[in-house]
């Protein structure tokens, strides 16, 4: 096996130098027989290597279809995604996911609302903006937000935000008499993590795409008078807009998948997604869950898996026709 | 020529790298080498096999390792929750059912037998401000069905209650709300999925109320007595104390019909040693 690595990355160095035939085939060590073994043996490991990623993605479709799709027909597709109640271990269990799917598009959206305009403008000053010195100290506090555990996020909020939110619960909430007093673990504190969870996404595919516009439409907009905050929003972020779009969608799946931090501040009971109730998301549903379901319960999970998969995949084939017509925009 | 080897090449590879994801599911799916010991069927004389509950993995898992160094002989045991191990036992396919709750009649109508093991505590906690200390059954039931909303009802602070549980399918909420008789009637604020944060989130929020295992509780959190009766040891023991369940060792007949391997087992736990176990981990026993 050595051998055969050594002999590769000969080739490839001379494949470099050289890319006639002749050139190719003058290896230092082995005879051009073994050297094209050695060729073809890597393309081999290639092609298996980039054919693992289509197998796993096949065998998971396969896998969330095969488990999911039978509590639906069990339950009923209607009465499962429209149905309000889940109560998955009651004598006559009902496995309504309505209030689930709607918290997680509610709770993503707002998400999305409250972090793409800080992720974004963050992303302006980085590259339109700061000094170089300041961009330097800006830069990676931002990769390092995107290292962050999403599981630490959700003790920060575990830890700052349910506390705030409990004290703003019991003084609106104080004559309530039908408010559910849940102590801050309620929606806005789920999308408060999660905005913060996805502006390193948002911010860096945000300011990628800004760099990327070319320097002299800037100075043409700057020649003809504007100033730099016009140019900014008139010329920069229009000219950037496919890359920013790209970036709001990454930050959609972001929100949408993370279950680790909002299962903590989520309170993650089945309720109306309003500000202050206690919610739970599509993912902490699984998350919560799973661990002691059995039968149609687990399989139902399945189904949420299910559903969860899909809003992926709509997700991605956005992102893909995107980045398909912001391609052609540009030519 | 060289694109057909390049193929051969890697169908050869792809085909290891099948062979390879291959083996692994194969042996769980016929029960383990013998190199693991873990064999599906009962009749195997040096291995019990036992699943169920959940709730009592840490007293399953402390057992089989003190059992394994005293004996030698292997335990295999699997946490599936009490309903899969009781259903497990009556079909045969393990020794012991392990179930945190009483047998219903119609599995003892099976033919399966209630050894009760050990008795689980279920403790009600709030956090370390609240003024109340004691609390009814009745009380109790209308707080998690959300009938009463306010600690001043129950003599505390002007607070409202942040009634906390576990998630749908946990041991310890099936118990309780069996125990309570509310059943599917739960109010819950939250709910959570494991008993540390349970407890975490009962001691960083005011006015909370939860109930965990009586043996994880700390000082970190303040007990309330149910009935007046104090959540200790005796009063569950003497069946004083009234949120408590047993932890359930079911066996399809008596332990006399059992094999020898088993009943041995069984006579380990009701021994010194074994009731020394169960105290060590929090639990009471039932003597």
């Amino acid at each position: 096996m050595e051998k055969t690595i050594s002999l590769s990355s000969k080739g490839a160095v001379e494949g470099k130098v050289g890319s006639s035939t002749a050139v190719r085939n003058m290896s230092v060590k082995g005879s051009n027989r073994s050297k094209s073994f050695a060729e073809v043996f890597m393309s081999g490991v290639f092609t298996v290597c980039g054919f693992a990623a289509v197998a796993a993605v096949i065998a998971i479709t396969v896998y969330m279809l095969i488990s999911g799709v039978p509590a639906i027909f069990k339950v009923g597709i209607a009465e499962m995604l429209f149905g309000t109640e889940w109560a998955p271990t009651a004598a006559e269990p009902s496995f309504g996911i309505a209030y689930i799917i709607l918290t997680s598009v509610l709770g993503t959206a707002a998400a999305i609302v409250i972090g793409v305009p800080v992720g974004l403008l963050t992303a302006v000053f980085m590259s339109e903006v700061a000094s170089k010195n300041v961009a330097r100290v800006v830069k990676p506090a931002v990769e390092l937000l995107a290292g962050i555990p999403s599981i630490v996020y959700g003790l920060l909020g575990l830890l700052l935000i349910n506390p705030l939110m409990g004290n703003l619960e019991r003084t609106i909430f104080a004559n309530s008499k039908t408010h559910v007093m849940n102590g801050g673990a309620n929606l806005i504190s789920a999308v408060l993590v999660l905005a913060i969870m996805i502006l390193p996404t948002v911010i860096n595919s945000s300011e990628t795409a800004l760099r990327a516009v070319p320097m002299h439409m800037r100075q043409a907009s700057l020649a003809l008078g504007a100033t730099p905050t016009q140019t900014i929003f008139k010329v920069t972020i229009p000219a950037a807009k496919s890359g920013i779009i790209t970036a709001i969608v990454l930050g959609i799946g972001r929100a949408v998948g993370e279950a680790m931090a909002i299962v903590l501040v989520s309170g993650n009971t089945v309720n109306v997604p309003l500000p202050f109730n206690s919610v739970r998301f599509l993912t902490t549903g699984i998350v919560s869950e799973m661990g002691y379901a059995s039968g149609l319960h687990r399989q139902a999970l399945f189904t949420i898996g299910l559903v969860l998969f899909a809003f992926i995949m709509i997700i991605n084939i956005i992102i893909n026709k995107i980045l398909k017509d912001g391609g052609s925009n540009e030519r | 020529m060289k694109k057909t080897i390049q193929f051969m090449v890697s169908a050869v590879l792809a085909m290891t790298m099948l062979a390879g994801c291959g083996s692994a599911p194969a042996t769980e799916g016929e029960g383990g080498e013998p190199a693991t010991g873990t064999a599906a069927s009962s009749s195997s004389d040096d291995v019990i096999t036992m699943s169920g509950s959940t709730s009592m993995e840490k007293l399953c898992n402390t057992l089989k390792e003190e059992y394994m160094n005293e004996t030698g002989v292997e335990i295999d045991v699997q946490f599936t929750g009490s309903g899969a191990g009781i259903q497990a036992v009556s079909e045969g396919t393990v020794d012991i059912g392990n179930a945190s709750r009483a047998l219903k009649d119609e599995e003892k109508a099976q033919g399966l037998v209630e050894n009760i093991v050990a008795l689980d505590g279920i403790g009600i906690v709030v956090d370390k401000a609240n003024t109340v200390t004691d609390i009814t059954k009745d009380d109790l039931a209308k707080v998690y069905k959300g009938e009463i909303k306010n600690w001043s009802e129950l003599g505390g602070s002007d607070s409202p209650i942040v009634v906390i549980g576990r998630e749908a399918g946990s041991g310890t909420r099936g118990a309780f709300e069996e125990i309570l008789g509310v059943e599917d009637a739960c109010v819950y604020a939250q709910e959570i999925n494991s008993t540390g944060a349970v407890m975490a989130k009962v001691a960083s929020t005011p006015g909370a109320i939860g109930y965990v295992s009586l043996d994880v509780i700390d000082d970190t959190v303040s007990t309330l007595k149910v009935e007046g009766v104090e959540a200790t040891a005796e009063n569950i023991k003497n069946g004083t104390y009234a949120i408590q369940r047993p932890f359930v060792m079911a066996t399809k007949g008596e332990i006399s019909e059992q094999s020898q391997t088993v009943q041995n087992f069984f006579n380990y736990i009701d021994g010194e040693k074994g009731q020394e176990i169960i105290t060590k981990i929090g639990l009471v026993t039932t003597k």
